[in-house]
């Protein structure tokens, strides 16, 4: 990478940085000055990061707005930033859910709210760099230090087990982390530099069962992260605990964050283990998808039924990225941003009502449409975007990773003549109906009906604050479903560049 | 020339106008509470997308090859040696403009229908429900124009459907139109009445709509396989490719085939394809030996899918099942007709227009559509034609034991469909498509005609009690002392004499009924005829089973005339029961028209099959019917056999009392078997739903929380994990990197010893070491940077 300092990602590294200086700056008393700030702060993150959308993405897989500066010399480590196709979306989509999370917590949070919009603005960098870093070593700098605001944000104003589920949270992502270090460290050492475009495609002389190795070592931390069945333990405890803002986040960006790794990582470093252990990945991956439709169904609790259903949405952006070809990789970028609006949008909206009642328990409910037409209609937009309605954003990310695995050469075995991709893809595709039928059935229990319970009589419908909240994503939820196009254009040059980097795989006879 | 084409987005565009006009306005718009603002609106609508309809049938008629008019680019990826390249282009040919044409033209009939009977039936609801006067009004205006959005919603979503030049536009109104049909029969999701088992009648609609969603959904599963699996072989969804490198894999490599790029227009491939495309009943005895190992049926082109390769009539064969397993859904076909009969929750003009008229047929247009693909797999196409008959009568049985005059229509559609279904397996579309359109006049009708009559009972029950004051005062008193108990207004074991109560709607209804039971010479008789005798030529099993279907056809509907219109009324609602509006009535009158003139547009005579040679532009392997005097002797003395036979049962001695057995009952269990028809729902509920219950919490409860969750994860790795973390971080704490990574290995280390003392407290101090050691990195790169 070329000696200079990537100024402008600094610049947006920076600013929520800055807005953390100052709310920290702010004596406690002055909690509008704080919200404010932190609405200022993010906002101007997310005007800035807009910024990014100039560079010809279309033409060239190369890094933009990129540079590099030496951090450690001594050990080969740099500062080194860069966007490309299959880092912009994510970026944006940070950016974006930075002051939706802020504007969703106005009145949720009323307990320590000066550290509370500190560590979320410090998050936001935190995650920007994660998306951002082009060093392995910063990278896991900033993937470690999402950890630690994370942490708190369940830790203090979560619910009322929060203390485990904080716990539980850090050291499950700390568990991973350890070994993708000890695949990091080696990587550096062997190669003599931290810096990952230049270790991307280098000879560095190790085995194929090393790389495989070194594969499992990074596979297992994105793994945990995203999570892929069965590592999902941590998730529900997580989500269920996590205030508004922190399961918007959680379910937005840091599960994005290992599927991400898998994308910028896995598959452009070791390209012949990527293609070893696609098939176990995409087993994995079904198996998720139809066990966390499955699970979902079975829930009372709305945010437990929203938490599994990301391991069922997950499963489909796996098994994308492990057809490893364009189309499956491409769609799976796209559902990793369809899933942070949707599900981000879910979070918001289960958080709407939780504030207005005080339980997620869905036998509490019944009839809201009647009480609260605006905001079940919105709901409604929503809850069909996350069951991949056509139109709808869900839609499109659907179906070009089916289309894609379906014929994909990355998953090996045959069976009776049938091969593995159509297989798969076809359990895959029983994951549509399980999805139908739990949200569908989650939509019936909580809106539909007349109305039961009393104290559900006097809700007051959504107010304009939420409304704005949620807004921004549900334009992106049509704007995405009916005209996709454009999204897809922007990776297509990287994706092509991280296909055909790929040996030519072996043909079946 | 082109010109009037370019007009076709508009058909799309006009009706969602209409719904963003009905979702934001469309309260605002109903000041009183007898506005109609939004239905009237919603049906300039539709009548706009008909009058673009018709301009199209002007622009085909000079231009019978149609045209295609883009308009997005949807997905454009490149893969290898294909292009996942799916755009949003219309496609104006004779086949859709004629799907257009039903579509709008019943559509707006219905529209004009709903502006009154919503307004009544928004009324009748409140009353029941014990509305105060401005709480009616509030549901009136809310439920009103929400009623109208839905449809216009409806009625684009079917344009999208049935214009696009590609399966996945085509897949995108197919889910939809499944959208629109989920919440209008889920319309009136709030009804507080508790029903005779419990549950509330809103949770009862709402979980009809849900079954009619997840069925559909099952279909949609074999959709997208189907889709998945054109894709990798033809290279595209675009229908003139397909159809176009189909035609050439027969004879040619798939490589070589896959540069074929049609302009769009169809049979542009014609010069290679021979005469012999127009004998379908020597293809279809040729294609009977053919997939038993003969040579005309199997192609044996490889295909390469993943990473090996299928011969071409395994791959067309699994197209075109996959394909029906969506037509099966949409069309409601067995295995998943089970949610049309409880779609009839939904207001009657959505049952008319979308559950009989025309949403339903879509996998009929659908197959048609895919005429080249069926034809190169013959094992499929017979397959279709069996669930088709299988269909049509084991749904006509049901019918006959049915009460609900509804229901009986219901299984009278699935029926129907399965008429048509049959039909194009056979391969005979153009007999399809002729008795889509017909059934699409009769159909509409008759259920447009049940609805009249359900609320001519519900006026006889309920009495004026719309009479300008608030239901407050009248409830208790007036309004139910006067008028008797309630009674089911949809049982027909209710009705009675309903035809001296009722004219318009009776006679027209009497159309309706002799349409639909194929009385010469009204529309039914043609279409239906033409049907039969397809299936009289290719397949005697089919001719069969399709005749018994029809004479079950003609008996229901005799049986349902004279339980409703003919005897005495049975109660005091129907002794009371009057005759609906104009706006209702009107549309009655218009399509009892059509339902009589409806043969005129394929007459089986040479130089008068009008619709025969206008399918034959876009429907490659369609064929024009002929006549067949015995074959139409025979099905109108079936038919009028029946009708007779009904007449003894049901009309010669009409029962006078709503509670005496059927006379049907003496059949005893056989009775009670239709009548629980055949126990599907039971058995259904029995093999998929409970079991998917029982797995669901099975795998939530025990697998994932007990036993993955809280045994595994908390007892077992969570201990492992802090032993195990002491270990490993030794090694690392002792130096293979500098003092950052001691930092954070420490972190582990420290973390996972003091959280097994204290659960809580130390992580945080660690953690924020960790926040301030990145942050002063932070702040020394710009600091650095400030300053270099």
């Amino acid at each position: 990478m070329e000696t200079v300092f990537p100024t402008f990602l600094t610049v947006l590294l920076a600013i929520p940085v800055v807005g953390f200086l100052v709310i920290i700056l702010t004596p406690r008393t002055q909690e509008n000055f704080i919200k404010w700030t932190a609405v200022f702060f993010t906002l101007v993150t997310f005007v800035v990061s807009l910024a990014l959308l100039s560079a010809p993405y279309q033409s060239s897989s190369e890094l933009f707005f990129a540079g590099a500066i030496p951090w450690i010399p001594t050990a080969g480590i740099s500062y080194a930033l860069g966007v490309d196709g299959l880092s912009l979306w994510l970026v944006l989509l940070t950016t974006l859910l930075g002051p939706i999370v802020v504007i969703s917590s106005w009145t949720a949070v009323e307990e320590r709210v000066k550290e509370y919009y500190a560590f979320l603005v410090l998050l936001e960098t935190a995650m920007l760099g994660v998306f951002l870093a082009q060093d392995m070593f910063l990278f896991y700098v900033f993937w470690e230090f999402t950890l630690v605001p994370m942490y708190f944000l369940i830790g203090i104003w979560g619910g009322s087990n929060r203390q485990y589920a904080s716990i539980k949270f850090f050291l499950y992502t700390k568990a991973g982390s350890i070994l993708m270090l000890l695949a990091i460290l080696f990587l550096g050492i062997k190669g003599g530099t931290f810096l990952l475009p230049d270790l991307i495609g280098m000879d560095l002389g190790i085995g194929t069962n090393a790389a495989r190795w070194l594969f499992l070592g990074f596979a297992i931390a994105f793994a945990i992260k995203v999570p892929i069945w069965p590592l999902h333990s941590w998730l529900p405890d997580a989500h269920v605990e996590a205030p508004t803002a922190g399961s918007v986040i959680l379910a937005g960006v840091l599960l994005k964050m290992g599927t991400y790794g898998f994308v910028r990582f896995n598959i452009p470093l070791f390209p012949e283990a990527s293609q070893f252990f696609a098939p176990a990945i995409a087993v994995l991956a079904v198996i998720g998808i139809i066990y966390g439709a499955w699970v979902s169904f079975a829930q009372t609790d709305v945010k437990k039924l929203v938490a599994y259903s990301s391991v069922s949405h997950l499963g489909f952006v796996m098994l994308g990225l492990f057809a490893l070809n364009e189309i499956g990789i491409q769609g799976a970028i796209l559902q990793m941003v369809n899933h942070g609006l949707s599900t981000g949008a879910l979070f918001l909206m289960v958080g709407m009502i939780y504030e207005r009642r005080h339980t997620r328990d869905m036998a509490q409910f019944g009839g809201i449409w009647q009480v609260m037409p605006v905001y079940s209609a919105l709901m409604l937009i929503v809850t069909l975007s996350s069951m991949g309605l056509p139109g709808l954003n869900g839609f499109v990310g659907e179906f070009t990773i089916l289309m894609g695995a379906f014929n994909s050469s990355a998953f090996g075995f045959q069976l009776a003549g049938i091969p593995g991709s159509v297989l798969l893809t076809a359990l895959s595709t029983l994951g549509v109906i399980g999805a139908a039928i739990y949200l569908l059935t989650m939509f019936q229990k909580v809106f539909l009906g007349p109305v039961t319970v009393e104290a559900n009589r006097s809700l007051k419908d959504i107010s304009a604050r939420e409304l704005v909240s949620l807004l921004p994503l549900l334009v992106l939820i049509f704007w995405i479903g009916i005209f996709p196009s454009p999204f897809f254009n922007v990776m297509t040059a990287s994706v092509q560049a991280l296909v055909h980097a790929l040996p030519a795989m072996a043909v079946l006879p | 020339m082109q010109g009037l084409f370019s007009l076709i987005p508009l058909i799309v565009i006009i009706p969602f106008a209409g719904v963003l006009i009905n979702a934001f306005f469309g309260r605002l718009l109903m000041p009183a509470q007898s506005s109609k603002a939004p239905g009237v609106i919603a049906s300039i609508i539709a009548g706009t997308a008909f009058a673009i309809a018709v301009l199209m049938l002007f622009a085909l008629m000079s231009h019978p090859e149609g045209t295609e008019v883009p308009f997005l680019t949807l997905l454009n990826i490149e893969v290898g040696k294909h292009v996942l390249f799916v755009p949003w282009t219309f496609k104006v040919d004779t086949l859709s403009s004629v799907m257009m044409l039903v579509v709008t033209g019943v559509g707006t009939l219905i529209h004009i229908y709903a502006i009154g009977y919503m307004d009544y039936d928004v009324d009748v609801k409140a009353h029941e429900w014990g509305l105060s006067v401005a709480d009616t009004l509030d549901l009136k205006r809310r439920r009103y124009s929400r009623f109208f959005t839905y449809l216009n919603l409806f009625l684009g979503s079917m344009l999208i459907l049935v214009t696009g030049n590609n399966y996945l536009m085509m897949f995108v109104g197919w889910e939809l139109v499944g959208l629109c049909s989920f919440l209008l029969i889920g319309f009136w999701y709030d009804d507080p009445h508790r029903q005779a088992n419990g549950v509330f009648k809103g949770i009862e609609n709402a979980a009809a709509a849900q079954k009619a969603f997840i069925a559909n959904r099952v279909g949609d599963f074999g959709m997208l396989l189907a889709i998945f699996l054109i894709f990798w072989t033809f290279g595209s969804l675009e229908f003139g490719n397909v159809f176009a490198r189909a035609e050439c894999m027969k004879e040619s490599s798939q490589a070589e085939c896959l540069t074929i790029t049609t302009t769009g227009l169809p049979r542009s491939d014609a010069s290679e394809e021979p005469e012999d495309t127009v004998k379908p009943a020597a293809e279809a005895a040729e294609a009977e030996s053919g997939h038993e190992g003969g040579e005309a049926g199997i192609f044996t082109t490889p295909i390469e899918l993943g990473p090996g390769t299928l011969p071409l009539t395994a791959i067309v064969t699994a197209i075109t099942l996959f394909l029906l397993l969506g037509a099966t859904g949409k069309s409601a076909q067995i295995p998943l007709f089970v949610w049309l009969p409880d779609a009839m929750a939904g207001p009657t003009p959505v049952s008319a227009l979308i559950h009989a008229a025309t949403m339903v047929t879509a996998g009929v247009y659908m197959i048609t559509r895919s005429n080249v693909l069926y034809h190169m797999a013959p094992f499929s196409a017979d397959f279709v034609a069996y669930v088709g008959a299988a269909t049509a009568l084991v749904a006509a049985t049901i019918a006959v034991a049915q009460f609900d005059i509804k229901k009986v229509l219901a299984y009278s559609t699935i029926s129907q469909l399965g008429f048509m279904i049959a039909a194009v397996g056979l391969g005979g579309y153009i007999a399809g498509i002729f008795h889509l359109a017909t059934h699409a006049f009769f159909k509409a009708l008759l259920f447009k005609g049940s609805g009249s009559v359900i609320q001519g009972m519900e006026r006889g029950m309920l009495g004026d009690f719309r009479g300008g004051h608030g239901h407050d005062e009248q409830h208790g008193h007036e309004g139910h002392d006067e008028h008797h108990a309630h009674v089911d207004p949809q049982d027909m074991r209710n009705m009675g004499g309903m035809l001296r109560k009722m004219p318009l709607t009776g006679w027209t209804y009497i159309i309706g009924a002799l349409a639909l039971a194929g009385i010469f010479p009204l529309a039914g008789f043609w279409s239906k005829d033409e049907i039969l005798l397809d299936a009289f030529k290719e397949n005697t099993v089919i001719y069969i089973v399709l005749s018994a279907a029809a004479v079950m056809t003609a008996f229901y509907m005799t049986r349902q005339i004279f339980m409703v219109f003919f005897g005495k009324p049975r109660t005091p609602a129907a002794e009371h029961a009057s005759e609906s509006p104009a706006t209702m009535t009107a549309p009655l009158v218009v399509l009892a028209s059509l339902s009589v003139l409806g043969g005129l547009m394929n007459l089986p005579f040479d130089g008068f099959h009008q619709l025969g040679y206008w399918l034959e532009h876009s429907v490659q392997y369609a064929h024009v019917g002929s006549f067949n005097i015995t074959v139409a002797l025979i099905s109108t003395a079936l038919a009028v056999g029946a009708i007779l036979l009904g007449w003894l049962v049901y009309g010669r001695r009409p029962s006078t009392d709503p509670n005496a057995a059927d006379p049907l009952a003496v059949a005893g269990p056989v009775f009670t078997f239709l009548n629980r028809k055949w126990y599907v729902d039971e058995l259904y509920f029995a093999v998929f739903i409970q079991p998917y219950h029982a797995i669901g919490n099975y795998l939530a409860n025990v697998v994932d929380w007990n036993f993955w969750h809280n045994f595994v994860h908390d007892s077992i790795i969570a201990e492992a994990f802090r032993a195990w973390a002491v270990i490993l971080s030794k090694p690392i704490d002792q130096g293979v990197v500098d003092g950052a990574v001691n930092g954070i290995a420490s972190l582990v280390n420290g973390t996972s010893r003091e959280v097994r003392r204290t659960q809580t407290g130390y992580v945080r101090n660690y953690a924020l070491l960790v926040v301030a050691g990145v942050v002063a990195i932070m702040v020394f790169l710009v600091v650095r940077f400030l300053i270099s």
